[in-house]
C-alpha cells in the first residue's frame, strides 16, 4: 500500500488481514519517520534488536508504532561491523530503556542517546559480551560476582536532601526491584528505578525451541499475563506460517484473556484496599478472586488457565460454560457492592484522590500505555482500535479517565472489570461451534510474524522469527511495563514517601516481563 | 503496707501475663470482623516463645545501645503497667509515680527505641524514628492535657486518687471527661501504632512507623519489644479504664472485692479490645501528613475538656 504520513511517502506491506503494516527503512531515515508518526499523534510501542548474520542477513533494529494507519512494524537493517542507529529517545522518551537493553544484549548502539548507562546488565556478563548475538558462548562468559556494580544513580544535592534505598529485597514477598528515593523530609524530590534483577535470559532460551514449547515459555514471561503472552505468541506464529485458526478457538482465547483480566483486576483492587489498611476490602476481593480461580480450575483444569493457548488454536474445549455465566452475574453484583464501599469511604478516597497523578499531557509525551495510560486520557486499547477476531465482533467499550491519579486507576479497574464480565457473558452466549485447533506445520522457509494483544496491564507484543528448520530463531516479547516504569518515577514526584507503595500498586507493573 | 506492696507486684505481674492475651483477643476480633478464621487466642504467647528461642542476628554496625534498648523499653513498659490501678487502688508506688511520671516513662521508652532504630544506620530505622517522633511530640502534650482534665476533678495527679474520686465517692457526671475520653481514644491509636495512624500488620516498609524502627531486631530482642508493645496496649487500656470506666476497681484495703475486680477488668478489656478491632476494621490508614491534624484535634478536645471543667464543674 502506498501512503503518506506527514511528508513521508511510505510503502507498507500488510501482514495477513490484520491492521498491521510492515515497512523497511534505512537507519538514517528512522528519525524523520519517527517524527512523522509522533506529529500525527502516534506512539512508539516496542523496540528491539536481532542478529540475523547466521542466516545471511545483518543486525537489525525493529520498532513497532501505534498510528492512525494501524500498527506499523518498521525494520532497519544495520551495519554488520558497527551496528548503530540514530537515537529515538529524544522523540519517544520511552525508547530510552529499550535502547539501553538492546545495547546490553546485542551491542547495537543508539547514537546520540543521552543516557548510555547499562540497563539489564548487572555484572553477570562482561561489557563487551552480548548474550543475544548468535556467536555468544555461554560457557566462555564469566559470571560476575554480586554486590555493588557501581551503577551511576543520579544524585540530588542540597540542604537536607538524603537518599532512601529500597530493595531489591523487600519486606513483603514481591518481585525484586531497586528504588532510590531522594527526599527532603518525607517529600520525594526524585525517584530512580533500577531493574533487571529478574533477567533470566528468556529471549536466548527461545532460540532453537520448537513452536509448541515456545508457547509454554511465552506464557511464562510474566505469569500474571499468561493468556496475553501465549495468545500474542501464537498469533505471531500463525501469521508467520499463514495458519487459519478456527473461529471457536479465537473466541475461547478471548474468553481466557478476559478471565485473566478479571482475576488480575480483582486481585489489584484487593491490594489497593490493603495498602490503605482497609483489610476488609482485601479480604473481600481476594475471596472473589479465589472463587474465580477455582472456577477456572473447574472449567479449564488450571487456576490461571496455563498452557491452553497453543499454536493453531486452544488445547482444551470445556463441555459447558454455563457456570461461568452464573458466576459473572453474581460477581458483577458483589463487585458493585464493594465499589460503593470504596467510593463512599472517606478515608479511602482521601488516600486515593490526587495521589500519584500523571497528567494527560505528560502521559502523551512519555507514551504511558495500557490501563494506566487510559486513566490519564490516553485512549489506546488494542481490543478497540486494532481489533482482531473475535474483538472485531464484540464491540468493546473502552474506558478512559482524565485525572490520572490512583483514584482514576482504581475506577478504571472497576469499569474494565464490569466490561470484561459483560464480554465473557457475550462470548459464552455467542461461542461458535466447530473445531478448536488446526494443524500448524512449518514450511521450511524463514518466516516472521507479530502478535499483539491488549492484556490486563496494557498492550503485549510478541514478535516471532521462525528459521528454515521450523524452529524459533528469535522471539521478542514486549511488556507494557517498559513504557510505564519511567512514568512511575514521575508520578511519585511531589508526593510523600509513605504514599509510594500505593502509587506503585495502582500501576502494578511487571518486573519479570521487562527484565526478560 | 506489705499487703500494698504485694498487691502492687501482683498487678504488675498480671499486666505482664495478660498483655499478650489482649493482643491475641484484638487479633481474633479483627479476624472475625473481616470474615476470616481467627488465629488462636494464645498465638502471641507462642510467638514470644518462638522468638525467645531464636538466635539474635545483629547488624555489623550495631552498638551496645542497640542491644540494651529492648531491655530498657521492656522495663519502662512493665513499670508503667504497674503504675496504673487495674485491680485495686492500693498502690504504694503512686506517690512517687503519678501520671506525669507515667508520660515520662513512655517517653523514655520511645527515645531509646528511636535511638536504637537509628543506631544501625539503615534508611528505614531513621525513617521510622523520625516519624515516631513526629507523632510523639504531638501526642505527648495532648496526653498530658487529658490527664490534667482528670486531675482537675480529683485535685491530684496520682492515679489512685483519681480513681478514688471518680469511682468511690459520690457519683457525678463530668462533661469534661467526655471530651477527654475522645481525645484519649485518638491518642491511644496513635501511640499504639494502630489504624488509622499506623498499620501494625503491614509489610510495606515505606509506610511503616513503629515497625520500621524494629525491622532490624530479631530473637529475644524482638520478643522483648513485642512484649513491650503488648504491655503498652495493656497500659493504655488500663489507663482508659481507670480514667473513664473506673467502677469495679477494688477500693483501698478491700480484699474481698478483688475477685470481682478481676472479672470486671477482663470484661472491660474484652469490650475495649472488640471496640478497637471494630474501629480498625472500619477505617483506612490516613495519609501520614494527616496525623498532625488528627493529633491536633485530640489536643484541642483535651483542652476543651479542661475549659468545660472550669465552665461547668467548678
Amino acid at each position: 500500500m502506498e501512503t503518506r504520513l506527514g511528508d513521508l511517502e511510505l510503502t507498507l506491506t500488510p501482514q495477513g488481514e490484520d491492521a498491521l503494516w510492515r515497512f523497511s527503512l534505512t537507519p538514517a531515515r528512522l528519525p524523520s519517520f519517527a517524527r512523522a508518526i509522533r506529529d500525527e499523534g502516534g506512539q512508539l510501542l516496542a523496540l528491539w534488536g536481532s542478529d540475523g548474520r547466521p542466516s545471511g542477513g545483518s543486525f537489525a533494529l525493529d520498532t513497532v508504532f501505534l498510528s492512525s494507519l494501524g500498527l506499523i512494524w518498521a525494520r532497519c537493517a544495520l551495519d554488520t561491523d558497527r551496528p548503530a542507529y540514530p537515537d529515538l529517545a529524544g522523540l519517544f522518551p520511552q525508547a530510552g530503556r529499550m535502547q539501553r537493553a538492546t545495547r546490553d544484549l546485542l551491542g547495537i548502539v543508539a547514537e546520540g542517546a543521552e543516557d548510555t548507562r547499562k540497563w539489564l546488565r548487572h555484572d553477570a556478563w562482561a561489557a563487551d559480551v552480548y548474550p543475544l548475538r548468535k556467536d555468544f558462548d555461554a560457557a566462555a562468559a564469566s559470571a560476575g560476582g554480586g554486590g555493588d556494580d557501581g551503577y551511576a544513580f543520579v544524585r540530588v544535592a542540597g540542604e537536607g536532601v538524603h537518599e532512601i534505598p529500597v530493595g531489591p529485597i523487600h519486606a513483603g514477598v514481591i518481585e525484586p526491584g531497586h528504588f532510590r528515593f531522594s527526599v527532603v523530609g518525607e517529600k520525594v524530590l526524585r525517584l530512580e528505578e533500577r531493574l533487571g534483577y529478574t533477567h533470566k535470559g528468556i529471549e536466548k532460551r527461545f532460540e532453537g525451541m520448537d513452536l509448541v514449547t515456545g508457547a509454554r515459555l511465552a506464557g511464562r514471561v510474566s505469569g500474571d499475563s499468561h493468556s496475553a503472552y501465549a495468545w500474542a505468541y501464537c498469533q505471531a506464529v500463525e501469521a508467520a506460517l499463514g495458519v487459519a485458526v478456527p473461529a471457536r478457538a479465537l473466541w475461547l482465547r478471548a474468553l481466557m484473556l478476559e478471565m485473566e483480566r478479571v482475576a488480575n483486576h480483582l486481585g489489584d483492587l484487593g491490594y489497593l484496599g490493603n495498602d490503605v489498611a482497609l483489610t476488609f476490602g482485601f479480604n473481600q476481593f481476594w475471596r472473589l478472586k479465589e472463587d474465580w480461580l477455582r472456577l477456572g480450575a473447574q472449567l479449564f483444569g488450571h487456576r490461571y488457565l496455563f498452557d491452553h493457548i497453543v499454536p493453531g488454536g486452544v488445547a482444551v474445549d470445556p463441555p459447558s460454560l454455563d457456570p461461568l455465566r452464573v458466576a459473572c452475574v453474581r460477581l458483577h453484583d458483589e463487585v458493585a457492592e464493594l465499589r460503593s464501599i470504596y467510593d463512599e469511604h472517606a478515608g479511602v478516597q482521601d488516600r486515593f484522590a490526587h495521589t500519584g497523578t500523571v497528567r494527560p499531557d505528560l502521559a502523551a509525551r512519555l507514551g504511558l500505555a495500557g490501563l494506566a495510560g487510559r486513566a490519564s486520557g490516553q485512549a489506546w486499547d488494542l481490543r478497540v482500535q486494532y481489533a482482531h477476531a473475535p474483538y472485531d465482533q464484540l464491540d468493546v467499550r473502552m474506558a478512559t479517565g482524565l485525572r490520572g491519579d490512583v483514584a482514576a486507576r482504581v475506577e478504571l479497574r472497576f469499569v474494565e472489570l464490569a466490561e470484561s464480565l459483560r464480554l465473557i457473558g457475550e462470548i459464552v452466549r455467542r461461542l461458535p461451534a466447530g473445531p478448536c485447533r488446526s494443524e500448524v506445520c512449518a514450511h521450511g522457509q524463514n518466516a516472521e510474524g507479530l502478535g499483539w494483544v491488549e492484556g490486563w496491564r496494557g498492550p503485549v507484543l510478541v514478535s516471532v522469527h521462525i528459521g528454515t528448520d521450523g524452529r524459533l530463531e528469535r522471539v521478542h516479547p514486549h511488556d507494557p511495563s517498559w513504557q510505564n516504569w519511567p512514568l512511575l518515577e514521575l508520578a511519585i514526584l511531589g508526593n510523600i514517601v509513605p504514599d509510594f507503595p500505593l502509587i506503585n500498586k495502582s500501576f502494578n507493573l511487571s518486573y519479570s516481563g521487562q527484565d526478560l | 503496707m506489705t499487703a500494698g506492696i504485694l498487691l502492687q507486684l501482683a498487678q504488675t505481674l498480671l499486666a505482664l501475663l495478660l498483655a499478650p492475651l489482649l493482643v491475641g483477643w484484638v487479633n481474633q476480633c479483627r479476624a472475625w470482623m473481616l470474615g476470616r478464621s481467627a488465629p488462636p487466642l494464645l498465638q502471641p504467647y507462642h510467638t514470644l516463645r518462638k522468638l525467645l528461642h531464636k538466635d539474635v542476628v545483629l547488624a555489623h554496625d550495631a552498638t551496645s545501645l542497640f542491644r540494651f534498648a529492648p531491655h530498657i523499653v521492656f522495663a519502662c513498659m512493665a513499670l508503667a503497667a504497674g503504675i496504673v490501678p487495674t485491680l485495686a487502688n492500693d498502690l504504694p508506688f503512686s506517690p512517687a509515680a503519678d501520671v506525669i511520671a507515667l508520660v515520662g516513662l513512655l517517653a523514655l521508652a520511645r527515645v531509646f527505641l528511636a535511638l536504637a532504630a537509628m543506631d544501625v544506620g539503615t534508611a528505614f530505622g531513621s525513617l521510622g524514628a523520625r516519624r515516631e517522633m513526629l507523632i510523639a511530640f504531638l501526642a505527648e502534650p495532648a496526653l498530658l492535657m487529658v490527664f490534667f482534665t482528670a486531675s482537675l476533678i480529683s485535685q491530684s495527679t496520682e492515679l489512685p486518687h483519681i480513681v478514688e474520686r471518680l469511682a468511690h465517692q459520690e457519683f457525678a457526671l463530668y462533661p469534661s471527661m467526655a471530651f477527654a475520653a475522645v481525645a484519649f481514644w485518638m491518642l491511644s491509636t496513635a501511640e499504639n501504632a494502630r489504624i488509622p495512624v499506623d498499620n501494625p500488620t503491614t509489610h510495606l516498609e515505606l509506610t511503616m512507623i513503629h515497625e520500621a524502627m524494629i525491622l532490624e531486631y530479631s530473637g529475644r530482642h524482638l520478643a522483648l519489644i513485642e512484649w513491650a508493645v503488648a504491655l503498652k496496649l495493656f497500659t493504655y487500656s488500663a489507663l482508659g479504664i481507670a480514667l473513664f470506666l473506673p467502677w469495679g476497681i477494688a477500693p483501698r484495703g478491700d480484699w474481698a472485692a478483688l475477685p470481682l475486680a478481676l472479672l470486671v477488668l477482663v470484661a472491660k478489656l474484652m469490650l475495649g479490645g472488640a471496640a478497637l478491632a471494630l474501629l480498625e476494621t472500619l477505617s483506612a490508614k490516613m495519609r501520614l501528613f494527616r496525623a498532625p491534624e488528627f493529633l491536633g484535634t485530640a489536643f484541642l478536645l483535651a483542652v476543651l475538656g479542661m475549659l468545660v471543667h472550669f465552665l461547668l464543674e467548678v
